[in-house]
């Protein structure tokens, strides 16, 4: 019916418009009641941004804020000005000192401006920058050689030592399904995105000193400016695989008595025949997910704040909450009670994006040695999803025995 | 020449941004893009001062220092350059400059830079001299043409001096002596009588 209604009005669409219908009157109140209710939605909405930006409609405000030097204030040297009067210009040592970024207490009543849209680029000189620089050059790439160097090192002790470990009873014929389809595809487009972000990412710290001097200067250009459009890209993939491994595992992953037997027993690696209680994940699985989980968050929050440049606060903000809680971080040079610029922001996510990255590394490089080469049968889990009966017997105990007893009480009894 | 230098006499610059316009006129600098800006201090306030501030190309230069693909190189006059043909816009010169002086223009998705831009002291790039490709890429050369940079050619109140360290360096003494204040004036405070000089 109103399909034909509205041909018709397509037919005559004037006398329709100028003599409504009761029908075209009662759709036109719907419209309205609609258009009001969406207008109230939205300015509810619109309240509630506003007063979740309250701290910054204040920053915007026409108002000097409380802390503002004025003229008709006592300023910085402390005499009190009346209009008419020229205050002191400040002492031209302490602007020298101002300019050249050494900001003390005493400082603080200057300002600086630019007439350029860019306010950003009021500051004139930042001495974070020299930090910034010394640390990319010095301990960054020193400490990240050394922690997946070491890891490496050990797993080859260990591997030494404990050799491959083995199916102590030797491989079944029968199978048990551990991973369905869509867990292993989490799994594997977090692992193929975070290889891809590794080797693009040591590309960028390593690179220059050691790929530049064997292919050059154009075809290592080329090299990283690809690396880096496929790390900022593939960015997102490393973030829905990481949330879909979360959502997938977190309810089996969480801490349980057990996995403290576990972990006193070394769970069962560094003695051949002792295998610990277990169940779906055994504790260092559980160590392995919340590592993930907690390091590749990090990563992804400092790498979005360096994917938007300058807009966010999230190291400034860590710094005042660290500040509030009174715990100083003046052991690595930080001093948390100043507060941090937006480049400074930017600065710190660098450095703390490698070094997270580089502790990353060290941590899956022991995970793809104990699911590949380290243990018998392991890769099967993530490779075809199904795993040797035998195995999952003596590493996964408890889960094989849950598994059994469902399957079993799906089986009608005969 | 030795080595290249700008000074900019903060007791002369009036911030009237001419070597902002000239340098953005000179090397048709795209728009969001600033090779040089002119930062006040203390605006509207007593003692106010202004800088004109670009790369100062510095002799142990951070940019050189941290970029991945080694992109920067140095004149034998001194002069910071870099190659845009290698630049991949990763911003890190930027994070180690102190003086904020590489620019990016947006490029592509997200927040991700091209190639970085900034002051060439007019000494164009790694192009043949005075060819278009590099006209196109990083301005005009007048260094090749034996000028020195248009800012400070520019320059209203020859507040901004560029040219050979030692030229620029003892002009600016000379002036200092004549003016009797506003180098390295530590003792102007103190006779005005600011008594709370700290």
């Amino acid at each position: 019916m109103p399909r034909s209604s509205e041909r018709a009005r397509a037919a005559e669409p004037r006398p329709a418009a100028r003599v409504p219908s009761p029908r075209f009157e009662r759709r036109r109140k719907r419209r309205l009641r609609v258009a009001i209710g969406a207008l109230s939605l939205s300015v509810l909405l619109l309240a509630v941004t506003l007063a979740s930006f309250v701290t910054m409609a204040d920053a915007q405000s026409v108002r000097p804020p409380a802390n503002a030097v004025t003229n008709s204030t006592p300023d910085a040297t402390g005499m009190e000005s009346v209009p008419g009067k020229i205050t002191q210009p400040p002492a031209r040592a302490d602007l020298w000192r101002f300019v050249g970024g050494d900001r003390g207490p005493d400082e603080e009543g200057f300002t600086t401006t630019v007439s350029i849209p860019n306010k950003l680029s009021a500051t004139l000189v930042q001495p974070f920058g020299e930090e910034w620089r010394l640390l990319r050059r010095g301990p960054l790439p020193e400490y990240g050689l050394i922690i997946p160097a070491a890891m490496i090192l050990a797993l080859a002790a260990f591997y030494l030592i404990r050799g491959r470990i083995r199916i102590e009873a030797g491989p079944s014929r029968n199978r048990i399904r551990r991973f369905g389809g869509f867990e292993r595809f989490g799994h594997w487009l977090l692992a193929v995105s975070f290889v891809a972000l590794a080797l693009t990412g040591l590309n960028l710290l390593y690179g220059r000193e050691y790929i530049l001097p064997l292919i050059g200067h154009e075809a290592y250009s080329l090299t990283a400016w690809w690396g880096k459009w496929v790390h900022n890209n593939i960015a997102w993939a490393f973030m829905l695989g990481l949330v879909l491994i979360f959502v997938m595992w977190v309810g089996r992953n969480i801490p349980h008595r057990r996995d403290l037997v576990w972990l006193m027993k070394g769970g069962g690696l560094f003695s051949k025949h002792s295998h610990p209680d277990a169940g779906k994940f055994n504790a260092g699985q559980k160590l392995i997910f919340w590592s993930v989980i907690l390091l590749g968050a990090s990563l992804s929050l400092s790498g979005i704040a360096l994917l938007f440049p300058f807009q966010t606060g999230l190291m400034g903000k860590t710094f005042a909450f660290f500040n509030d809680i009174g715990l100083s971080l003046s052991f690595i040079g930080i001093d948390v009670s100043q507060p941090v610029t937006a480049l400074q922001e930017m600065q710190y996510q660098t450095i703390w994006h490698a070094a997270v990255a580089l502790v990353m590394i060290a941590i899956i490089i022991a995970h793809i040695y104990i699911g590949t080469l380290g243990m018998e049968g392991a890769f099967d889990a993530m490779g075809s999803g199904d795993v040797d009966l035998n195995w999952a017997r003596e590493h996964h105990n408890l889960w094989v025995d849950e598994v059994s007893a469902r399957t079993s009480r799906r089986t009608p009894a005969e | 020449m030795g080595k290249a230098a700008f000074l900019c006499d903060a007791e002369r610059c009036i911030e009237c941004n001419a070597c902002v316009t000239a340098c953005k006129n000179e090397h048709e600098i795209p728009w969001g893009i600033n090779r040089r800006r002119v930062v006040t201090i203390n605006d509207g306030r007593p003692g106010e001062k202004s800088i004109s501030v670009a790369c100062m190309h510095c002799s142990d230069a951070p940019c050189m220092a941290v970029c991945p693909v080694d992109c920067f190189y140095k004149t034998a006059d001194g002069i910071v350059l870099h190659s845009k043909d290698l630049c991949i816009g990763c911003g890190y010169c930027f994070y180690a400059c102190p003086f904020g002086a590489p620019q990016y223009p947006q490029a592509g998705n997200f927040g991700s830079r091209g190639k970085m831009d900034k002051c060439t002291f007019c000494a164009g790039g790694p192009e043949e001299n005075n060819s278009p490709a590099e006209f196109q890429k990083y301005g005009r050369n007048r260094i090749a043409e034996g000028k020195l940079p248009i800012c400070a050619e520019m320059c209203s109140t020859k507040a901004l001096l560029a040219g050979d360290a030692d030229d620029v360096s003892s002009i600016f003494r000379e002036r200092v002596v004549a003016r009797g204040f506003g180098g390295d004036s530590w003792g102007w405070g103190t006779a005005y009588g600011n008594q709370n000089d700290s």
